[in-house]
């Protein structure tokens, strides 16, 4: 009984300073066994540090762990492991080129031979496998797996090592809405099965839809905890930027002459699978067009096509009454193009480089011989304008949050007022108030009469922009929306292919 | 807040080294000692022979030059990302264009010649380049192999051209015929002397200034790194790897062509067999100490030279210590500062206070 009464894990007055940073200042923290604790806040509040600390990656300058009961000081993650606290990062630790069973044996090979490790990792998976729908066939390789089934391998690790603490760092960031809610199912079967999950993120729907108890953390400091089911996302919302959230103001579209112009787009990949098939948009000056669609049915080729990093197949681009295939990036980018990446990290910045070196990249009016100082003045206004902290134009890109390195590239794409900007995913993995931030500057950038193309994962960020919204289903566009009368459930019909509008 | 991290920025490229080199030589005297011989006293010998007098500093110097022309031939096309193994020969056919210059037009043009001669040698250098470059743009061949086989066919061409063709007449030593003395380049050894150090070691230095300004101030040099640090997203932004590829390499050749400035203009006054001397090769080593950086590759140049001229002065005025005891020192340093080059960085950094990055 007394066992079932002590919390799984509790964290008292948790300290940590990076230089004269407070990234944790006294936070406590208790996790009830068997429930879903969320662990909410803007980006930079201090969420990852605390989970890592929880992890052994970061040891707190202050504070207490108790485990069970008992005070744990973890040198290293490992011993956080050996104390039963798994981890499942945002960005997955698998080996691609082996499959589920070897994934689950890495560092549990147990003995000279492979067959103990093997028959204890079958062992897990059919003792532990049993998340919403098929069950994961051992032998198939991790690269070959849909994003979702890779985040059940992670779990399905964490757990094979022993975790009943299990801390999910924006595990839904990368999921399509159908895989978060089978996320979420299987969360539960785990807390009910005993198990204590805690759920680090910023979406706040998630956290209503599957929680039980959540902790609000602004600036470093804990600023509030709920029970789940006293609260909503809205007063969620306001204790995380500390005010309450303004939904962008949307004029009325004044839709200028046609910019963007694609027909019968056809895109094959490297295997010769066909990725578009005879796609055919158009997108007016003024205006915001969505593509909706399930992860890997052609928008990243949409995308490469439009900015010049894949060469299609067949079909025409024109932006401006201007064919845009043939010609090469930078070329493109001189007729007006702008791109916000999909992934900033990958194509969008070059993360060893300084802010004001990003902001130089692509922009072709750099001159031969850079001038310092002028494009450091020029990098701070922007950051003014951007609320990019902190405003130090010569730190290295990868020490920003991600929101902030988010909205620098936003801020060096937008600058140069695109004739058409293509935006995948402008707000992926960004907290409530840069992504409010983000929404506003494409509006604005729609009102002054360029054409937006945005291709989001995120169906609240469509319905907030989107004038017209097309759904992209197995590299065909499936059909047109319009937010004013179309409804959630017709779009999710369009998406899993089921329907044509 | 911001001129503490400039200062951590700076004070840490610099110690880190240090560090390095530090127990580098104190390892090195450990195996002097073990050769039988009193590392304080090797330690003195090696000091007074590399800087101990004008002539010794003289020699140092010019090995130097050699460095710092190699170091600099691998670190610039390793900013966009591509590792440099073919100094060697690049090198080697850059000493071959120089001389055709000096033996063919140096009787003809006078002074004008040495001008010739230099650009001559960077043109040399960056054509040997080229090929492995090409390869990498069209076939996607990988530089490390192919930079390194380029030197093996250097190496026969050159075996064959000075042994066969450029051979002066009469002679049984694989050399051409002297340059003409208009087409020397401007000897400095009267200054620190007596030595072979020439107007290549201010040439030097100047391009290690000129490398510096063209990574850090120049458009072109701003998107080879964007190309070194992330290919993908230098495309995306619409530069071209192709030529920066290309640009980075053949800039590599032409630093490492400039070797025959200082050896064989400055120094030989004759083409001669093998004359690179694994200079390119040392190059890597340099640039492994320099971080890639051109005032750390002209800092580690001159220890290098200073190891090199002074190791010979040791394996004189020291009978344990060996030519070959030398080599062990020079790969100790190059051991710390490479392979074990993060062994103090976060002691250092810790030291340093500097913010813990998350």
């Amino acid at each position: 009984m007394s066992e079932r009464r002590t919390p799984a894990a509790e964290l008292r007055g948790i300290e940590k300073r990076f230089g004269p940073v407070r990234a944790n200042r006294s936070i406590s923290l208790t996790l009830a066994r068997g429930s879903i604790h969320g662990l909410v806040g803007e980006n930079g509040a201090g969420k990852s540090t605390l989970a890592q600390i929880l992890y052994g990656y970061l040891r707190p300058d202050a504070g207490e762990i108790r485990i069970g009961g008992r005070p744990v000081a973890f040198g290293s993650p490992r011993d956080a492991i050996a104390a039963g606290v798994g981890m499942v990062h945002q960005h997955f630790m698998l080996v691609e080129p082996m499959t589920v069973l070897e994934n689950l044996m890495l560092g549990r090979e147990a003995g000279l031979g492979l067959a103990e490790g093997r028959a204890s990792a079958l062992a897990t998976l059919a003792r532990l496998d049993r998340g919403g729908g098929t069950a994961l066939d051992p032998e198939a390789k991790v690269e070959n797996l849909p994003i979702g089934s890779k985040q059940r391998v992670e779990i399905l690790k964490a757990l094979h090592r022993g975790a009943e603490i299990l801390i999910l760092d924006e595990p839904t960031a990368v999921l399509t809405p159908l895989e978060a809610t089978a996320l979420f199912g299987e969360l539960r079967a785990l807390a009910e099965h005993g198990k204590t999950i805690l759920l680090v993120t910023h979406r706040l729907r998630e956290v209503i839809e599957v929680t039980d108890a959540v902790t609000v953390l602004r600036q470093g400091e804990v600023v509030a905890e709920r029970q789940t089911r006293d609260t909503d996302a809205a007063e969620l919302a306001e204790l995380m930027i500390g005010r309450s959230p303004s939904p962008p103001q949307r004029r009325p579209a004044r839709l200028g002459p046609l910019r963007l112009e694609i027909r019968e787009l056809t895109v094959r990949d490297g295997a010769g699978i066909l990725r578009l098939d005879r796609a055919s948009l158009a997108v007016r000056g003024g205006e915001i067009v969505a593509i909706a669609g399930v992860a890997g049915n052609g928008q990243s080729e949409l995308i490469e096509s439009l900015v010049g990093l894949t060469a299609p197949e067949s079909g025409s681009i024109r932006l401006d009454d201007v064919e845009l295939i043939g010609l090469t990036v930078r070329e493109r980018r001189l007729r007006g193009l702008g791109h916000v990446a999909e992934d900033r990290l990958r194509l969008g910045a070059v993360a060893d480089f300084s802010a004001v070196e990003n902001a130089l990249l692509g922009c072709e009016q750099v001159p031969q011989f850079l001038r310092r100082a002028a494009n450091a003045g020029a990098l701070e206004a922007a950051m003014a304008a951007y609320d990019v902290r902190p405003a130090e134009p010569e730190r290295h890109f990868a020490r920003f949050s991600g929101g902030n390195q988010q909205k620098l590239v936003v801020a060096r794409e937008l600058g140069r007022t695109p004739a058409l900007l293509v935006a995948g995913q402008p707000t992926r993995g960004v907290d409530v108030g840069a992504a409010e931030l983000i929404h506003n500057r494409l509006l604005e950038l729609r009102d002054a009469g360029s054409a937006i193309l945005l291709i989001s994962a995120d169906l609240e960020e469509i319905w907030l922009l989107a004038d017209r919204i097309l759904v992209l289903c197995g590299g065909r566009i499936a059909g047109e929306l319009t937010p004013e009368t179309a409804d959630e459930r017709q779009l999710g019909l369009l998406m899993a292919g089921a329907a044509s509008a | 807040m911001r001129v503490g991290a400039t200062l951590l920025r700076w004070a840490e490229p610099l110690l880190v080294p240090l560090a390095n080199i530090a127990a580098a030589l104190l390892l090195s005297g450990l195996v002097v000692l073990a050769a039988g011989a009193d590392p304080f006293a090797a330690m003195a010998v090696l000091l007074r022979g590399s800087l101990g007098d004008p002539a010794s500093l003289g020699y140092t110097l010019y090995y130097a030059t050699n460095f710092i022309f190699t170091g600099l031939a691998v670190a610039l096309p390793f900013h966009a990302g591509l590792f440099n193994i073919g100094g060697e020969g690049q090198a080697y056919v850059g000493g071959l264009f120089a001389s055709l210059v000096c033996l063919f037009l140096g009787p003809v043009f006078g002074w004008l010649a040495v001008p010739l001669a230099v650009l001559a040698a960077a043109a040399g250098g960056a054509l040997w380049a080229l090929g492995p470059a090409w390869l990498r743009v069209a076939r996607g061949s990988h530089v490390v192999i192919t930079t390194i086989m380029f030197n093996f066919i250097a190496s026969a061409l050159m075996t064959f051209l000075i042994v066969k063709v450029l051979i002066a007449p009469g002679q049984s030593a694989p050399e051409s015929v002297p340059f003409v003395e208009s087409a020397w380049m401007p000897s400095l050894g009267h200054l620190l002397g007596p030595s072979p150090l020439n107007l290549s070691f201010p040439l030097a230095l100047l391009l290690a200034t000129a490398v510096w300004v063209f990574l850090r101030r120049m458009r072109a040099g701003f998107e080879l790194r964007a190309v070194g640090a992330n290919p993908e997203a230098a495309r995306a932004a619409g530069i071209s790897v192709a030529r920066a590829t290309v640009l980075a390499l053949g800039l590599g050749g032409a630093l490492a062509g400039l070797i025959a400035v200082n050896e064989l203009m400055g120094a030989q006054h004759r083409l001669l067999l093998e004359f690179p001397a694994g200079y390119g090769f040392m190059g890597i080593a340099v640039a492994l100490v320099g971080r890639n950086h051109p005032l750390g590759i002209v800092l580690a140049a001159i220890f290098f030279g200073a190891l090199y001229q002074g190791g010979t002065e040791l394996s004189f005025d020291l009978p344990q210590v060996t030519r070959d005891l030398v080599v062990v020192i020079e790969g100790l340093a190059i051991l710390f500062c490479g392979a074990l080059e993060n062994l103090f960085r976060r002691r250092i950094a810790t030291w340093l206070g500097k913010e813990a990055r998350t």
